[in-house]
């Protein structure tokens, strides 16, 4: 009996704390000042390196990467968490699919580093114009054959859109169900079905477990500009950047098609979670990836466009612009106020809270390069500065510049640590 | 020099440049003529680049249009006519990292501007580093790397050069994503760059050209 409220009591605690942690950053994201400056990082694979443990294996084992997790979460007690489940618990999933834009643990990786990209032209330069026709088509038949090995069968397929009625389509667009290796392909999907199916449960019940420790998630849905996308999956880098110079009008068609397709994503997500902020990694739009000309042409509208719709919808975007992105400051300003978070790696951070410090609230920017190889007294100095100036005020949460992956635990420690100490209002 | 062929170039008209170049050709200008003014038109390229005038893409393109104008234009070349190179740069991103964009831009930047560069290619073993700079003898190493885990790999190598005896034989230049200063010195590198232009300009500096 007396174990029971004991535990009681520990749960009343617990939803206190999740109460005053959500607050706090709901506060900076809003622009009003919080009690102290929000502290949340993306841990990455830090937390499998802190216990030991090889990135292989919490791939693979999800009751590792659960308790690894948990255990940095406890002890750093970050004002969010992240459940890590939909961007780590990959292996399976991976293997079932025969994936072939990654190379993880096992498959070409070693098992103690992460996984990485496989840069290609996955959607060849003529074929935007099957893309534009109809995207679903194009990934089912040609786009996911690429990349996933074990679906290669669809390439067999007829067109999906000529599937219409019984004299228009039915006989010859239907038989090429009964070859093979649609059979095989299809299999395939089935038990990758399975393999994500288990991921979501797995992510369920480990959010659940953060909560009753007090911890909400830091964002509950993921998406992208659609320049991003159609450059990382479809053209490949280099495929995109030439591109805007031979081929303008078709790369604006084609953001325009992935606009509804990349809100549609965030939007089920937050739905599904309950969860109003929306994590979107920025990844070709940064200075020197392209002139500021091309960006307010090509990056910038779409994107836009994309995170007035998710503020209109009750959601928080939350874009992590990677690499430098002062000469953009101007331009991506120009969203409502007190609904966005934007979270910098390496742009001027004074800058930043000149230019957009009345319109969202900031995050970030301790580099990795002092994380890694700096002391505990060079990121309190960095934070320092941070708090000193970007925090002036409200409007910012401390984070890493980017995941913390290979960051030593002292040195984060003492970022969490200072945090807390130094960046009460 | 045809100024002309240079100045398309350098703006990054890619159609009007190859058709240029193929009315030269006709015309029966000297093929090594066109080479040097196209490596001219990058050497403008390099300058705008520095200038913040163009940006990643422009030097992509401008790699595109290059290799164009090489395809037609290096069957013509006599064999014993090709330039002499300016110094060896052998480059590589670095044991577990397999990014390739910013090393590949920085390969084809050395090459264009005169340096014989040999790249080695993505996730490449402190041990092959060591091998291949005792066989090619290189005036500078070129370590990329974009994942943080690249610094100890970085590390590692450097390390790898010194126990062979061959650190003082070469400078060593780092490069890619979270790459600064702090990286450097961890790294015992003797200098880090940001961009490709940077890179060439380390080389001049300590290989002349």
């Amino acid at each position: 009996m007396q174990a029971m409220d004991w535990r009681m009591i520990m749960r009343e605690d617990a939803a206190e704390l999740y109460r005053q942690r959500e607050k706090r950053v709901n506060d900076a994201i809003a622009l009003r000042v919080p009690d102290r400056v929000p502290i949340e990082v993306l841990f990455g694979f830090f937390p499998a390196k802190y216990s030991g443990m090889t990135i292989e294996e919490v791939m693979y084992d999800p009751d590792k990467l659960f308790d690894t997790q948990l255990k940095v979460l406890l002890e750093f007690q970050p004002d969010m968490d992240q459940a890590p489940f939909a961007i780590r618990f990959l292996g399976p999933l991976l293997e079932a699919l025969d994936f072939k834009q990654l190379k993880w643990p096992g498959h070409g990786i070693t098992t103690d580093h992460t996984y990485q990209f496989v840069e290609g032209e996955y959607m060849t330069a003529d074929e935007y114009d099957h893309f534009l026709l109809d995207p679903s088509d194009f990934l089912v038949r040609k786009y996911w054959p690429r990349v996933c090995g074990n679906l290669k069968g669809f390439e067999k397929l007829a067109p999906l859109h000529g599937v219409i009625t019984y004299y228009l389509g039915f006989n010859l667009s239907i038989a090429p169900f009964s070859l093979p290796e649609v059979a095989e392909a299809l299999a395939a999907m089935q038990k990758a079905g399975a393999e994500a199916a288990r991921i979501a449960a797995h992510s369920r019940r480990y959010t659940q477990k953060a909560k009753e420790e007090g911890f909400p998630i830091q964002t509950g849905a993921f998406t992208q500009a659609p320049f991003d996308t159609l450059g990382d999956f479809f053209r490949g880098t280099k495929g995109l950047m030439l591109d805007m110079y031979r081929r303008p009008d078709k790369v604006i068609k084609a953001c325009e098609k992935l606009l509804p397709i990349m809100f549609e994503t965030a939007i089920n997500s937050t739905r599904m979670s309950g969860n109003p902020r929306v994590f979107i990694p920025i990844h070709k739009g940064l200075d020197g990836f392209m002139s500021k000309e091309q960006f307010k042409r090509f990056f910038w509208p779409t994107l836009q466009e994309l995170m007035q719709g998710l503020i209109k919808e009750g959601c928080n975007p939350c874009p992590l612009w990677e690499g430098d992105c002062t000469s953009r400051l101007e331009i991506i300003k120009d969203i409502p106020a007190g609904k966005a978070c934007y979270a910098f790696e390496a742009t001027d951070m004074l800058k930043a809270k000149e230019i957009l410090g009345d319109t969202v609230c900031l995050r970030g920017n301790v580099p990795l390069s002092i994380l890694i190889a700096g002391s505990p007294q060079d990121v309190k100095a960095y934070c320092k500065k941070l708090i000193d100036t970007v925090g002036k005020g409200g409007g910012y949460i401390m984070d890493a510049a980017t995941g913390l992956d290979d960051a030593k635990p002292e040195n984060v420690k003492a970022m969490f640590e200072f945090t807390r100490e130094y960046g009460v209002y | 020099m045809d100024s002309k062929l240079v100045y398309l170039m350098a703006d990054l008209k890619e159609i009007e440049t190859i058709a240029l170049v193929n009315e030269l050709i006709k015309e029966g200008v000297n093929p090594n003529e066109i080479l040097g003014s196209a490596r001219a038109a990058m050497e403008l390229v390099g300058k705008r680049f520095e200038k913040d005038e163009y940006f990643i893409p422009d030097l992509v393109l401008a790699g595109e249009i290059m290799k164009g104008i090489s395809e037609i234009v290096k069957p013509l070349v006599k064999k014993g006519e090709a330039d002499t190179k300016k110094g060896k740069v052998l480059i590589g991103t670095v044991a577990g990292d397999i990014h390739d964009i910013g090393k590949d831009i920085v390969t084809f930047m050395l090459d264009v501007s005169g340096f014989d560069v040999l790249d080695l290619g993505i996730d490449v073993p402190a041990s092959t580093f060591v091998q291949k700079t005792r066989e090619f003898q290189p005036h500078v190493v070129g370590l990329s790397g974009f994942l943080t885990l690249a610094f100890d790999s970085m590390k590692k190598t450097v390390q790898a050069l010194e126990e062979a005896g061959l650190r003082d034989r070469v400078k060593v230049m780092i490069g890619g994503g979270q790459i600064d200063d702090e990286v450097r010195r961890y790294v015992h590198a003797d200098a880090y760059g940001k961009d490709a232009i940077a890179a060439v300009n380390l080389c001049r500096q300590w290989i002349g050209g």
